[in-house]
């Protein structure tokens, strides 16, 4: 393989797996601080439990996440490196905020967070997990607006062959990252949602399990008093999970809009949409080949019009497919790849405009449809506990916990389809923007060689695979430890709902106990 | 001062900031196994960075992140022409965030034996590589007319650019040192301190060395200045050690590392990535910057954010200001 097909592997493989840690991250910390309130506001023991329980599998989850963070910032400079220096003035901008505004805020108050338990007054300790929490949002936000510039950019002129950029306001409020980032914060809670819930799900039920086996007696005390957390904990990830779900639809009809004008071949290809169609319709699923080369796709299940609704709002306007598309492309950014000798093969050839089809089309599905189901389950594990019930049937736990995975999902189909669709460019020319401002991702790579992408593709998938496995292990250990494993019970006290107001409910010396 | 020029000075400043504060976190990291002689004084000598490590490592984001805002050709130029280094480097950040935060979430003697191990290699390597690339880039690459590295994969490692690496690992091992023995009590500060005094003048010695050759090939005058500090306050740490008194030694260390520093990227000036091979290749500050409005807008928001992380980062220091020993550790609880 190529530098660029190995540099585009190291991209997809490293930043899908980054996302698979950050969104959790950040949906869940900012639970975590929401219990945390309840209990400073309550003083009910029942939130510091929630508290210490969810905050542990955060920081579980949140090395990760910083650690393979790290190689994303890098890896512009080591494998794009001709994109560093094309796109530097306006890309880097964001980037650097993120580190000075957000990484910054959010390292030093994680820091104060575990080690402060007992040193930090409770309201200001308080304001540690909430800074830190809404650092990784500002984080989300700089680093979406950095990717929206690639999908649409804005606030820039062209001098001396470079896009340079006049205006920082505009690429801030750049309306492509203000659709993804409420879109992509809600997709995190969705995440985090799914989590709580399936989770809470099944401690219920294997706490039912134990006292329907005759121990109900004995756990009673303490038992029952966890029951309460995880009926808490269902309960806010429930309606956390319905909330995300309605942002997403509402967010991502807006983005769909958006992206029908500033990349119509991306939204043609998420529809697999091939010739131009007045009004177009929506399909639901094609069964057979969704061909790449010659179009001749089988669409079965469609809905008559609704495309034409979903980019133009009314049920009448006519949708640009992907052959027309193509010519028009071809007529304003080129048919061939230009003479440059660091283009390599591709020097002169013609340029392919369809991205991949068959990840477009099943991407923007899967996206959607596993969105919806991780939604539904949250309700139905609402319906199924109404009035403290927990159903004896298998299914319940084992569908709660198979549905954590649905939202991851369908972030990260999102994620390859938003990044496959606007192939062949890795900057997408905006139509109505300057002219020249655009870049082919096969103009972007580093004038590296292949034997260092490889050593680097190679070393660091492997890592990243034993640490995950690490990961969930560690995960599944807290998790099956429940809150006896954060919160050792040494204080028993009949009935915890009772205001307890006592500061020391967490006993001094267990503060370093929970970080290292 | 031109804007380009302002930003050559906040990047360096950058770097001096993670040199100072995530050398001494890798060299507490180095000294795992030798200081620590139980699990427990390992438990302690952890802790002494746990609130901060993270933090430290930041700075090196924001100077790859300022790099990239404010000079990409640099950021481009330097980043793929070190490949190698720079990967090896990651690959030990990853490992070493990792291994403080799982370390004790199992308690296993074996699961925390593996994870000092990966926590000790991934403190060693990367002031290697952030040493390596630090002299790489005063120190120069072959480069070509786009300002790509001409040559091979390990052009980067050269006996000049080793130098930098040992130079790096020397400098946070005393540092690291001179911690423990500020921030710890007991039986282990002694142990520190005595560590600290016994390979300060050995481990201060590559800096030395890399400081003079830099001097001698690229110094101006006010540099040879600096470079006349370094040993004065190297000497002066030694002292302050000796009659025990770490806090000062620490910041006789901060002094030598903030005059390093100073020569090396005194030195690069007004060069950015110098070019070993046709000189007018070289990339330098004016030729590698972002436009004035970019910096302008990144000068405003460094104006406000800098000055905040300095208040926030110096409480947080302040909050975990009090020695810790043995008998602050309690009893580990986890999840059978």
């Amino acid at each position: 393989m190529e530098v660029l097909e190995l540099a585009r592997w190291q991209f997809g493989i490293t930043t899908v797996y980054h996302f698979l840690m950050v969104p959790l991250t950040i949906g869940l910390s900012i639970l975590v601080a929401g219990m945390q309130t309840a209990w400073v506001r309550t003083g009910n023991e029942r939130y510091l439990k929630m508290t210490k329980f969810w905050g542990k599998l955060l920081l579980v989850n949140f090395a990760m996440g910083v650690v393979t963070g790290i190689v994303q910032e890098f890896q512009f400079g080591m494998n794009w490196s001709a994109y560093s220096r094309f796109v530097g003035d306006v890309f880097g901008a964001p980037l650097a905020m993120e580190g000075l505004v957000a990484f910054f805020v959010e390292s030093t108050f994680l820091g104060l967070w575990i080690f402060g338990w007992d040193r930090l007054p409770k309201r200001v300790h308080l304001a540690c997990v909430w800074a830190f929490s809404l650092a990784t949002v500002a984080s989300a936000y700089f680093i979406l607006a950095a990717n929206s510039w690639m999908q649409h950019p804005v606030g820039v002129e062209f001098v001396d062959g470079t896009p340079t950029m006049n205006s920082i306001w505009a690429v801030l409020t750049n309306n492509t990252a203000l659709a993804a980032i409420p879109h992509t914060v809600a997709g995190t809670f969705s995440v985090a949602a799914a989590f709580v819930v399936g989770v809470s799900a099944w401690q219920l039920w294997r706490k039912r399990q134990r006292n329907v086996a005759g121990k109900r007696m004995v756990d009673q005390d303490v038992n029952d008093e966890h029951q309460r957390v995880w009926r808490s904990s269902l309960k806010l990830g429930t309606w956390t999970g319905v909330v995300a779900f309605g942002v997403l639809a509402i967010t991502g009809d807006l983005q769909g809009k958006l992206m029908f004008e500033q990349q119509p071949m991306k939204m043609a290809a998420a529809e697999a949409l091939c010739h131009t169609e007045q009004p177009a319709s929506f399909s639901i699923l094609a069964i057979g080949d969704v061909a790449d080369a010659n179009c001749e796709n089988v669409k079965t299940f469609t809905v008559p019009a609704l495309l034409s609704f979903l980019a133009h709002n009314d049920f009448t306007t006519e949708v640009k497919g992907i052959e027309d598309l193509v010519g028009q492309y071809q007529e304003r950014y080129g048919s061939h790849y230009p003479d440059d000798p660091a283009l390599g093969e591709l020097a002169g050839q013609p340029i392919d405009y369809v991205p991949n089809l068959p990840v477009t089309y099943w991407g923007f599905r899967i996206m959607i449809g596993f969105g919806a189901i991780s939604a539904a389950t949250g309700v139905l594990a609402l319906w199924l506990t109404r009035r403290d019930r927990v159903p004896d049937s298998k299914w319940f736990p084992r569908l709660a916990l198979l549905s954590i995975a649905t939202p991851f999902i369908a972030n990260s189909a999102g994620w390859i389809f938003t990044e496959m669709g606007r192939q062949p460019f890795v900057v997408v020319p905006n139509p109505t923007g300057v002219d020249g401002v655009w870049m082919f991702t096969a103009q972007a790579v580093s004038n590296v060689s292949a034997g260092e992408v490889w050593v680097s593709l190679i070393s660091l998938t492997a890592l990243y695979a034993v640490l995950g496995v690490v990961e969930v292990f560690l995960m599944t250990k807290y998790i099956r430890g429940g809150v006896d494993a954060v919160y050792p019970p040494k204080h028993p006290q009949g009935d915890s709902d009772s205001n307890d107001h006592d500061d020391t409910g967490d006993s001094k010396g267990d503060a370093l106990a929970f970080a290292y | 001062m031109d804007l380009a020029t302002l930003w050559f000075c906040i990047i360096a400043a950058f770097w001096l900031g993670y040199l100072f504060l995530e050398g001494f976190d890798f060299g507490v990291g180095m000294l795992l196994p030798v200081l620590g002689r139980d699990d427990t004084e390992r438990r302690v000598m952890i802790n002494t960075i746990g609130p901060v490590w993270d933090g430290n490592e930041v700075w090196l984001i924001v100077a790859g992140g300022a790099m990239f805002a404010a000079f990409p050709a640099w950021y481009a130029g330097l980043f793929s022409g070190a490949y190698l280094p720079l990967l090896i480097v990651l690959l030990a950040l990853i490992g070493r965030g990792v291994a403080f935060e799982y370390r004790g979430k199992i308690d296993s003697a074996r699961w925390r034996r593996n994870w000092d191990r990966v926590i000790m290699i991934g403190s060693w390597i990367p002031p290697m590589g952030v040493g390596l690339l630090l002299a790489t880039t005063v120190l120069g690459l072959p480069l070509d007319a786009e300002g790509n590295r001409v040559g091979s994969a390990f052009a980067a490692i050269r006996w000049d650019t080793i130098l930098g690496a040992l130079a790096i690992v020397g400098f946070s091992l005393v540092h690291g040192a001179a911690f423990l023995a500020l921030k710890t009590e007991g039986e282990l500060r002694e142990r520190a301190r005595t560590l600290a005094l016994r390979i300060l003048p050995a481990a201060l010695a590559p800096l030395l060395l890399l400081l003079v050759l830099v001097q001698s090939k690229e110094g101006e005058i006010w540099t040879a200045f600096a470079l006349a500090a370094v040993p004065v306050a190297a000497a002066i740490a030694f002292w302050r050690l000796a009659v025990g008194r770490e806090g000062q030694a620490f910041a006789a260390l901060a002094t030598v590392i903030t005059a390093a520093a100073l020569i090396l990227f005194g030195a690069l000036y007004p060069d950015v990535l110098p070019s070993t091979g046709d000189p007018a290749n070289s990339l330098t500050v004016a030729d590698a910057s972002s436009s004035p409005y970019t910096l302008t807008v990144m000068s405003w928001v460094a104006a406000f954010g800098a000055p905040a992380v300095l208040v926030y980062q110096s409480w947080t220091y302040w909050v975990f200001r009090k020695r810790i020993g043995t008998k602050h550790i309690p009893k580990v609880h986890a999840p059978k």
